[in-house]
């Protein structure tokens, strides 16, 4: 049977992205046939914009090059308009004489500009500004002649007179009303927008109606009702846009202002679609990619046949692409009766934020200078969230919600949760773009917007997505948040590695390597610590730990020093010592010449200088002494620091060198992904600087307030705030239970400062503060770890385990 | 005029590990690979003389504990884009013991 016989007219954004949507779910279905006016393939039309201010080329912003088409089977014509539509016959007919019959028939002309027919409207000079040819007359003129007017102050109008006054020309914008922007912006967002073009260069002259066009064959001035005259060698009109109907209701086709479609994107004829700019849907149109991107998939969904899918409309949320100029408009964002508006105002910044709020929803939002949370106010407007929790912060932002709010674009798109919309054209959430860095190993904005679409169609969340790719392929200032290969030896990552552990019961690093196919046959330094790591954490008293798989330190735990002597570190439980101790630790440090004695950031006592062949008759006499291993040398628990707290200090408001000493004894002995410090502050004055650990507890009158993800190695990260709890049992849960996500997520060699920047802290929250059957859970895990972890490594070497690590072999016979 | 020492059993060593022999002149490494073959260098990494013994043995590589340089045990050479080489030492290995020659060593010095 031959195939259906699909034919588009119009080869711009909508019928275009509904033909790459429906060879996503049936290539095969129809032959595909395009006609397209312009003799250009389908090409980014918001990116002229860029084009003309010289920030982009031509070449540049072609989205389907004639090879796609050739590859995806499609005959296209391209300059070569369609002229008529025979719905009897079932056929079109292009300028050139060429006829093409369909079976189905996708109308997607767009629309056209709104040329003011004013006296001198058609003299030479006076431009649109729609397509690739107008922006190529404007260029030209902005190379021969000096100045130019745009009439309107909208979106296009702006994009289009900061355009040419970048190639150089004189602009002036005339406006018919006194805001700019009118349909996007309130009147002072309006002004700072006009104050920081006026800064550029740009002339405004407002409120003012234009009456006339005067020239002689070209363009020589615009007129005004006022009587006054502005010279002008081009004039662009952009006072609005039309849909292009007029084949359609040559056809026959009803149109209203548009072409008449119901919620399946089909026209009164059964056999024809319609998307884009050129369709009227429920009484609306549109002129911005967004909804039409929906109408494309919707319609593509009926086009294979499978029928399911429904428009319902659009609600839409405008930027303004004039590079350096950050402007977000959305819903009804000038207040009616009974409405309250939040602002938020700094002038000197040149900020302004404005929410328009009905019964504790958000009606509308414009957004000036700032525009990082658009999406955000965007997403809670559209949901019509409650947003009565947290209104007197909401205007801070969303990372400022629940948190102590530092951080860069990073780290704030990082907090964003994972169905934050970040790509408001091609309605792309943050969830989806992670997904397919990580799944597909992305590495360039390219490769995003290849993959999800994301920031491939008005740019403005470009910013966002790199921070995105910058955050989630991570920086390579610590080992492994990367998302690639776990190493050289596999092509699997950690997380696919683990997760194969786990699900298919892998027990040794021998059968991991079997079972994912390792490339070598016994692995490197960087993935066997990782695979032993994993395994320790997958299956507690169960798998047997390889000790050639541990870093010298943890293999012999002590840590080596740069001469090759070691260091060792008695375990002293939140950092509370006792006389005996302390004479203990003299004693064994004399009588083995301990080179160095120190005191550790970690108020713990460094016994350095000591010789490998020492290292169990010194471990033996500190067991004896009643000391374990501090784990100074490992991917484990370092210390708990502590501050003297309420038991002594007049400004304490609870005991923290008690909770310390619990929680270091209920964690020690644990190993982790990477070191873990920790400590506890007995009041907000914070002595112990628990908030640049890993985790930090500061007590607080009311109880204690928990903080993770902190840093204060070469890169100093601040906690963020977790939970507050009231009781050591709740602290001690929570603890155990962060420890334990960690363990079981994180990869190895990742500190918890960039898991946590990686994952997010709302991911964390998710799992450990809002869901407390699976806190429990967590902390249960961890405590039956602990089983298997509490045994002093130590006690057991001196005991003569491991014993040809530390003895040298001596030669007998003489040598040379 | 190879002079071989008999140093230890093969099962002293561990399996992807090393012992040291001390020597006047400088440690050497003793390594045993996965396939029991057994190679002697010097124990000193050419990076900054990190002890190679400590480090991680796989395939005939070692990786150095102090900065990850990783040394190949057949060649004594740092694997590239690290430059650098190490001393080697014949070693063999007959009925399960294993004898190092220091001639080369004792040669070179
Ligand atoms: C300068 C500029 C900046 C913009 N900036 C943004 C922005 O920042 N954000 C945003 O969301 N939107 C923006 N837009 C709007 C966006 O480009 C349009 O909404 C979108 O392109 C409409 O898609 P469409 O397919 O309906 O129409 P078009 O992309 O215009 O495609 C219609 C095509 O059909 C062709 N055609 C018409 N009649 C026929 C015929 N009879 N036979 C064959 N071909 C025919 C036309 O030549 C045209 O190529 C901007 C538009 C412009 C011009
Ligand atoms: S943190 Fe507070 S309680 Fe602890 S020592 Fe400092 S001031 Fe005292
Ligand atoms: S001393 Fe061996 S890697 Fe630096």
């Amino acid at each position: 049977m031959a195939k259906e016989r699909l034919v588009l007219i119009g080869n711009g954004m909508a019928g275009v992205r509904t033909l790459e949507e429906l060879l996503k779910l049936d290539p095969e279905r129809y032959e595909i046939t395009v006609f397209g006016a312009e003799p250009y393939p389908n090409y980014n039309r918001i990116m002229l914009s860029p084009v003309l201010a010289g920030e982009k080329t031509v070449d540049e912003i072609i989205l389907n090059d004639r090879q796609w088409y050739e590859d995806n089977g499609i005959t296209l014509h391209t300059g070569d308009p369609v002229v008529a539509i025979d719905r009897r016959r079932r056929v079109v007919r292009a300028e050139s004489g060429l006829e093409a019959p369909y079976d189905r028939l996708l109308l997607a002309t767009g629309s056209l500009p709104f040329i003011i027919p004013l006296p001198g409207a058609d003299l030479q000079g006076v431009l649109g500004f729609r397509d690739i040819a107008d922006v190529e007359a404007m260029l030209q003129a902005a190379r021969q002649y000096e100045k130019a007017v745009v009439i309107g102050g909208g979106l296009l109008g702006l994009e289009a007179a900061n355009g040419l006054m970048k190639q150089g020309m004189d602009v002036t914008v005339v406006h018919l009303l006194d805001t700019l922007m009118e349909k996007q912006l309130d009147p002072p967002a309006a002004a700072l927008l006009k104050r920081s073009l006026e800064e550029r260069g740009l002339k405004f002259r407002m409120p003012a109606q234009t009456t006339e066009i005067r020239g002689d064959g070209r363009v020589q001035a615009v007129a005004f009702a006022d009587g006054t005259e502005l010279p002008a060698d081009l004039v662009v009109m952009a006072v609005g846009i039309r849909p292009n109907i007029e084949l359609a209701q040559r056809a026959g086709i009803y149109c209203e202002r548009g072409v008449v479609v119901n919620d399946t994107l089909q026209t009164f004829d059964p056999r024809v679609y319609a998307v884009g700019e050129c369709v009227q849907h429920r009484g609306k149109t549109y002129g911005l990619v967004a909804p039409l991107f929906e109408q494309a998939k919707v319609c593509a969904n009926h086009l294979a046949g499978l029928g399911y899918a429904r428009y319902a409309g659009s609600v839409t949320s405008t930027k303004l692409k004039v590079t350096g100029i950050d402007l977000f408009s959305a819903g009804e964002f000038n207040e009616g009766e009974g409405d309250e508006t939040l602002v938020l105002q700094d002038p000197a910044r040149g900020m302004y934020k404005k929410l328009v709020v009905r019964d504790d929803r958000i009606k509308g939002a414009v957004l000036y200078g700032d525009t990082m949370d658009g999406s955000w106010y965007f997403q809670l407007m559209r949901d019509g969230a409650d947003i009565s929790d947290f209104r007197h912060t909401i205007l801070f932002g969303q990372h400022d919600v629940g948190d102590a709010g530092h951080g860069d674009e990073k780290t704030r798109v990082m907090a964003l949760p994972d169905d934050a919309e970040i790509c408001g054209c091609n309605g792309v959430c943050k969830g989806e773009i992670v997904d397919a860095i990580v799944t597909k190993g992305l590495f360039t904005l390219e490769e995003v917007r290849a993959h999800t679409k994301a920031s491939s169609s008005c740019g403005s969340c470009t910013g966002l997505v790199e921070a995105l790719l910058a955050s989630t392929v991570g920086e390579g200032y610590d080992a492994s948040p990367k998302k690639k290969p776990l190493c050289g030896c596999t092509e699997y990552t950690h997380d696919e590695v683990r997760k194969a552990i786990v699900d298919h019961q892998l027990k040794s690093i021998p059968e991991v390597m079997r079972f994912m196919e390792w490339k070598t046959p016994d692995g490197c330094s960087k993935c066997r610590p990782a695979l032993n790591f994993y395994l320790v954490v997958a299956w507690p008293g169960e798998y047997a730990d390889d000790y050639r798989s541990r870093f010298i330190n943890e293999r012999v735990h002590a840590n080596i020093q740069k001469d090759g002597t070691y260091s060792v570190v008695p375990r002293i439980f939140g950092g509370e010592t006792s006389p005996a101790q302390l004479r203990a630790i003299a004693e064994i440090a004399e009588k083995w010449e301990v080179p160095t004695v120190k005191v550790t950031g970690g108020q713990r006592i460094d016994l350095l200088g000591v010789k490998k062949e020492q290292l169990p008759g010194i471990w033996g006499d500190l067991a004896r002494a009643g000391f374990v291993s501090g784990h100074a040398y490992g991917k484990a628990i370092r210390t708990v620091k502590t501050c003297v707290g309420s038991e002594w200090c007049r400004f304490g408001t609870q005991d923290s060198t008690t909770m310390g000493i619990e929680i270091e004894k209920m964690t020690w002995g644990s190993w982790m992904p990477h070191k873990v410090k920790m400590a506890v502050s007995g009041c907000p004055r914070n002595c112990a600087e628990a908030t640049i650990k890993d985790l930090g507890v500061v007590a607080v009158d009311s109880g204690w307030e928990i903080h993770v993800g902190g840093n204060g190695g070469i890169k100093v990260r601040v906690t963020d705030f977790l939970v507050k709890v009231e009781t050591m049992e709740e602290v001690l849960e929570y603890t155990a239970a962060f420890l334990q996500l960690y363990r079981e997520e994180a990869h190895y060699l990742e500190r918890t400062a960039p898991w946590v920047e990686r994952v997010g802290l709302h991911y964390i929250k998710e799992r450990i503060v809002d869901d407390a059957d699976n806190r429990k859970r967590l902390a249960e895990r961890f405590l039956e770890s602990q089983k298997y972890a509490q045994i002093d490594p130590w006690k057991e070497r001196a005991e003569g385990a491991d014993r040809h690590e530390f003895e040298p072999i001596r030669l007998i016979q003489g040598v040379a | 005029m190879s002079e071989w020492l008999e140093i230890c059993r093969l099962d002293d060593i561990p399996r992807l590990g090393a012992r040291v022999v001390e020597h006047p002149d400088g440690n050497i490494a003793i390594f045993r690979t996965k396939d029991d073959r057994v190679f002697a260098l010097d124990d000193r990494c050419p990076h900054k003389g990190g002890p190679l013994s400590q480090g991680i043995v796989f395939d005939h590589k070692v990786a150095c504990p102090l900065h990850d340089w990783v040394i190949d045990l057949e060649k004594g050479e740092a694997v590239p884009p690290d430059e650098g080489c190490t001393h080697r030492h014949p070693v063999r290995v007959e009925n399960g013991l294993v004898y190092l020659s220091l001639a080369r060593a004792s040669a070179a010095a």
